[in-house]
């Protein structure tokens, strides 16, 4: 079980971030959902749902998401399911169930750089930025290659610029961890790769989302997807070999240049 | 430390320590109709409604509750009447371990979906576990339930 | 018939679905202390020194109890009659510790935070031991899991635990080998499922009490208060008098409550602090420190002449019954007793193997009690002989299966009294769509569908030892009370026994009062396991309940100085046959219940066990549609046809079924139990042991194709384990119909799929 010294709300991020930073053990609390699960010893547990971070807004050419925000609202959320072909949407539907979607947080999610996402590799194939209070605002693939720092998540933004993504996933059963996802999106002749759950965090895949943007012929989507495979690393865990993934991989990614493809 | 929450339309004070659950609080204050079946946030067992939301009270922080609307079985007595009725009609409470969050989560599909269908139903539901029917005889209890069947009959 | 085959609602239904507070848990007295078990972190090890006394001093700690504190008297915790076949192997607390969770010491305090604070300050010194862990090394390994002197069997069920052989069994009737050389085919297959959780929602508990005489009162989530009673007697060294069971409402067993996981650590902390105790486990500890079922390997053989007529079915096997014997022999001896008269044209059949100690949570009772494991394997080798002798699997069984009034080479001459199981083939085949669909079809891209099936028997009690008592009391006001002993885990079996009584008295449901169980007021019953309570109990309720009806005409002919034969009992009204005298079953009641006249209360008594257990069969058949590029399978159709023998209640039947189904889809496609190298199960959250979920499981039917058994209650036999017995040979066929890849080890996933359909020479 967790241990928990002091519970603060504090009512501005400037405040959440002091409180933060003057203690080793303070913690920002997310959903909760998984803090049970772990026996962390919180000195004191910083609950920023009082900060007005949550909700899905429309931003004029982004979409804004708070890191209060529930994955149920994702889920949910018109503006999701209306940009990004369904794809950040779909992506939090495998989740468990409703109850623990209402509970855990985008910011949870995003920040704590889950191997398991689902949501990370969708965001990562979008033009997504994130807004931490003292790190600012930056890419969604530099905040996930950057040193895991305290800070505070407040916000993601993702560009409504029309791309065409496909989420792919496998799971060995309905509301498991996925054995691998990908995400393909494509913006003019820009392509972008993303793999998650390999079962290291979401990636991009560099030399295959080049190629693909390099290429003008597109016929043999198969290529492209054994060179993500290839030049992606993958692990072994309970849900599936290396050997498999790495297998799983080609077939997913395959299928979601088809589907980008098939966006006209 | 002490929260205020609404609890089934009345206002009561309970002391919670720091590290507590809702679902704990909540058995401790007598709320029975709360089961807990799994310590992982992932069986549904536990499933109250905090501000009209179904949620996890084993994975909600009691803290967290202070100043909301906690709404339980026991505050839902007439309609999950209702809708027990039919569960038992068709044989599928089983052991009834899981009724309670099965129950509350069946209530807050009904007030979020209109019409759901066998599909969306399912994906509402997914989040709550049964070891017992294999799930059959509830999707038959939540269709008579909701009229859905009838009003596929009728069209 | 007005109650038997109608769908009653269950008589606890509405209490139970809305929430109300009748299980363990709930009626726990508020200052019970909290009992919590220190666990062995290795997986086969001595304690050198255990150091209590930091813990013991804290405030708040009644007692912390070690090995040095418990009785000497080895038990199992198997939920057997007595006596019982399972070795008398385990202490409740042993100076060795034999798997990663085995109890090392029991702290009981007036709340958790200070149980598990207590917990943290007990010293254990380990010596530490190298473990058994793969049970297919267990024989003649180096270490012994049992070695200690005064473990005790009440039969020879051939242990030799100096190898780690708990058991060791061989039936073999007609020269197997011999016959084999004459057959036309001969298959084989190996077969391998896994430790299976049984994953009931409500987990173990209990709690205890001393009462007002000083008794120890026991309240349990079990399915066998009698021998809980009687294990509780024999390991606290206390006699079973002194001692009361009382099951409450269950969240669930199938089988795990016929196993005493957690109710002597109450009862010991009660005893040695004269105070109320509760203990609730985990869903960690549930998975972790209980039991499953028992992983196997069954190595089958069949062999058939050019006609299609199986000759020879030879099974060897061998079980992990992990570091304790529960159940070890007799859910073994069930891989056989289930499989081996299935197909009756043989001329020699055999089972024999072995059941191993190994380091691990031991195993114990799981729903289809080796008739699971073994029709997977039985059947996966006779899908596998239609296909070498080029003929329809369903036509092959209809062949060969045993029919009504037919006997088997393992039978001792007893006839099978009823069977739709041919019947069941046909139907099912026309609902999955045989004909048209088998065995295989294409659905665009890179998905195809595939078609399976498996049959299965199950017994309906175990004959010649189960036996269960029921009385029936008619009351003063003319209601009346039926006592049983029976436990009903969520199944619907108190309602279903009514149901019976209710036909026999012709009364309503609701004028009888139904009462279970407590081991002061019921009448002896072994508990609810073994398929027996609809048969077995069934029939002792009916014949009590026919007891009572005979001594109400008797009593009411008797008021009316009318003869026997001249009236007429409706249920309410006892009337002679001339319509000129009539008595109430009120007045009946009031008259009998007074006791002037040598009068007294009637009561309608009867005690029933039976030389026979009649299988019910289910037909399986499943539709699975496979991804070939990443071997992904989605169960698309399931449909079982089911005789039980007569239905008691249509409703609570199926619910029985698609329960049951769904558990053993889930053994068939998900449920998976891993160990880490040194023995520490990594499956032991609902997290990483993936129960299906309603997205998991597609459309299911379930037919039930009736018939009278001349034994049973109406003519009814079992429902509760057959179940789940098809899902995993069927699953496995429609797969291999599918894509050509043949999974035999359990679960089949899309990884093991998709490898097996890489390998070269695979073709389809």
């Amino acid at each position: 079980m967790f241990t928990l010294k002091e519970f603060v709300q504090p009512k501005s991020v400037e405040e959440a971030y002091e409180i933060l930073i003057s203690g080793r053990n303070n913690t920002v609390l997310g959903g909760t959902a998984f803090l049970r699960m772990g026996s962390k010893k919180i000195g004191t547990a910083v609950d920023i749902s009082k900060l007005e971070l949550n909700g899905v807004k429309d931003a004029g050419s982004l979409i804004e998401i708070g890191a209060c925000t529930a994955l149920r609202e994702v889920e949910t959320h018109p503006l999701l399911i209306d940009h990004f072909d369904g794809a950040v949407s779909d992506s939090v539907k495998n989740i468990i169930g409703v109850q623990f979607r209402n509970i855990a947080t985008v910011g949870a999610s995003v920040f704590s750089k889950y191997g398991f996402s689902d949501l990370l590799t969708v965001l990562l194939a979008l033009d997504t930025e994130v807004e931490l209070f003292k790190a600012g605002r930056l890419p969604l693939d530099a905040f996930l290659k950057s040193p895991c720092e305290k800070d505070i998540l407040m916000r993601l933004f993702i560009k409504k610029n029309g791309r065409n993504v496909s989420y792919q996933y496998l799971r060995n059963s309905a509301s498991d961890y996925p054995v691998l996802n990908a995400a393909v999106s494509k913006l003019g002749s820009q392509w972008t790769v993303a793999v998650g759950a390999r079962p290291q965090r979401a990636a991009i895949a560099m030399k295959a989302s080049e190629a693909l943007s390099n290429s003008s012929n597109r016929e043999n989507p198969e290529y492209y997807a054994n060179m993500a495979a290839d030049e992606l690393r993958f692990g072994t865990n309970a849900r599936g070999t290396a050997q498999y993934r790495h297998a799983m991989c080609k077939v997913l990614v395959k299928r979601a240049i088809m589907e980008v493809l098939q966006c006209r | 430390m002490q929260i205020e929450i609404n609890l089934n339309g009345k206002k009561v004070s309970i002391k919670v320590k720091k590290n507590e659950m809702l679902a704990d609080t909540l058995r401790a204050h007598g709320v029975y109709s709360i089961r807990k079946g799994c310590d992982t946030a992932c069986c549904g067992l536990c499933t109250v409604w905090v501000e009209e939301k179904p949620v996890l009270s084993c994975a909600f922080l009691s803290l967290k509750a202070q100043g909301k609307s906690i709404t339980t079985l026991e505050g839902l007595q007439e309609e999950a009447e209702a809708f027990a009725q039919h569960l038992v009609a068709e044989g599928s409470e089983q052991c009834g371990f899981c009724s309670p969050g099965f129950i509350m989560t069946v209530l807050a599909m009904k007030r979020e979906l209109k019409n759901p269908s066998d599909e969306e139903i399912i994906h509402y539901l997914t989040g709550n576990l049964c070891r017992c029917t294999g799930y059959l005889g509830q999707l038959r209890a939540i269709k008579k339930y909701l009229g859905v069947a009838q009003h596929e009959f009728c069209r | 018939m007005n109650f038997v085959g109608k769908s009653i609602p269950k008589i606890d239904g509405m209490a139970i679905a809305t929430g109300k507070p009748v299980y363990t848990e709930d009626l726990a007295p508020a200052n019970a202390l909290v009992v919590k078990l220190l666990r062995s972190p290795h997986a086969f090890a001595r304690i050198r020194s255990i150091d209590v006394s930091k813990a013991s001093k804290l405030k708040g700690i009644a007692c912390v109890l070690t090995y040095k504190d418990v009785p000497r008297a080895r038990f199992t915790l198997a939920g057997q009659s007595y006596p019982e076949p399972s070795p008398y192997d385990r202490l409740i607390l042993d100076e060795i510790v034999r798997y990663v969770g085995d109890e090392v010491a029991i702290v009981a305090a007036a709340d958790e935070e200070t149980a598990e604070k207590a917990m943290k300050l007990i010293k254990v010194d380990y010596e530490v031991f190298e473990p058994v862990l793969d049970y297919e090394k267990a024989i003649d390994h180096r270490a012994v899991v049992h070695s200690e002197s005064d473990l005790h069997c009440n039969f020879d069920i051939g242990m030799q635990k100096d190898r780690n052989i708990a058991s060791s069994q061989k039936v073999e009737v007609g020269n197997v080998e011999e016959e084999l050389q004459k057959c036309a085919v001969v298959v084989e297959e190996t077969c391998y499922t896994k430790a299976q959780a049984h994953c009931m929602m409500e987990t173990y508990r209990a709690f205890s009490y001393l009462d007002h005489t000083g008794r120890l009162v026991v309240v349990s989530s079990t399915q066998i208060p009698f021998h809980v009673r009687r294990q509780l007697a024999r390991a606290l060294n206390t006699p079973a008098s002194r001692i009361r069971v009382i099951k409450p409402r269950i969240g669930g067993g199938f089988g795990g409550k016929q196993t005493g996981a957690v109710e002597m650590f109450a009862a010991i902390v009660t005893l040695r602090t004269g105070k109320p105790a509760k203990i609730i486990y985990d869903r960690k500890e549930t998975f972790t420190a209980t039991n499953s079922r028992h992983a196997m390997r069954l190595k089958v053989r069949l062999g058939a002449d050019s006609e299609g007529f199986i000759r020879v079915v030879d099974i060897e096997g061998l079980s992990d019954t992990g570091a304790y014997g529960e159940h070890a022999s007799t859910t073994f001896g069930v891989v056989g007793e289930k499989t081996l008269p299935l197909y009756n044209k043989t001329r020699a059949v055999r089972f024999m193997g072995n059941v191993v100690y190994t380091n691990k949570m031991p195993a114990g009772a799981f729903r289809g009690y080796g008739a699971t494991q073994g029709t997977f394997a039985l059947e996966t080798a006779v899908n596998k002989l239609a296909e070498e002798l080029n003929m329809d699997p369903a036509a092959l069984r209809l062949k060969n299966l045993i029919k009504v009034g037919e006997t088997t080479l393992v039978s001792e001459g007893k006839t099978l009294g009823s069977s739709t199981l041919h019947q069941c083939i046909e139907k099912g085949q026309a609902l999955i769509g045989w004909k048209e669909k088998y065995p295989r079809q294409a659905t665009g891209s890179s998905k195809v569908r595939g078609l399976g099936m498996a049959v299965t028997m199950q017994g309906s009690g175990i004959a010649n030892i189960d036996t269960a008592s029921a009385e029936i009391r008619l009351n003063d006001d003319g209601s009346y009370t039926l006592l049983i002993g029976s436990t009903d885990m969520g199944t619907g079996s108190d309602t279903i026994l009514n149901q019976m009584a209710a036909e026999v008295l012709d009364t309503s449901v609701d004028t009888i009062i139904v009462h279970a169980a407590d081991t002061d007021i019921s009448p002896y019953d072994p508990g609810s396991y073994a398929s027996s309570t609809t048969y077995v109990t069934g029939m002792a309720v009916v014949k009590a309940a026919e007891d009572l009806r005979r001594q109400i005409v008797e009593s009411g002919a008797r008021f009316m100085n009318a003869a026997l034969e001249e009236v007429d009992f409706d249920g309410q009204t006892l009337s002679t046959l001339d319509g000129e005298k009539s008595i109430s079953l009120q007045k009946i009641a009031e008259l009998q219940v007074l006791g002037f006249g040598g009068s007294r209360q009637l009561v309608g008594y009867a005690t029933h066990g039976s030389s026979v257990s009649p299988p019910p069969f289910i037909a399986g058949f499943a539709e699975v549609e496979v991804d070939q590029e990443t071997g992904k399978i989605e169960l698309v159709d399931y449909v079982a046809v089911i005789d039980c023998g007569t239905v008691i209640n249509p409703n609570l039947a199926a619910i029985q079924a698609e329960g049951g189904l769904v558990q053993g889809i889930g053994m068939a496609m998900y449920e998976d139990v891993r160990h880490d190298a040194w023995g520490r199960m990594m499956t032991d959250s609902f997290m990483e042991y993936k129960i299906p979920t309603r997205k998991d499981i597609g459309s299911i039917k379930v037919v039930f194709e009736e018939c009278f058994e001349p034994t049973g209650p109406f003519g009814a036999k079992s429902i509760g384990e057959v179940v789940i017995n098809t899902p995993p040979p069927a699953i496995a066929h429609a797969v291999y119909n599918a894509v050509g890849v043949r999974v035999t080890d359990l679960p089949i996933t899309p990884e093991k799929v998709f490898l097996k359909m890489q390998k070269p020479g695979h073709h389809r």
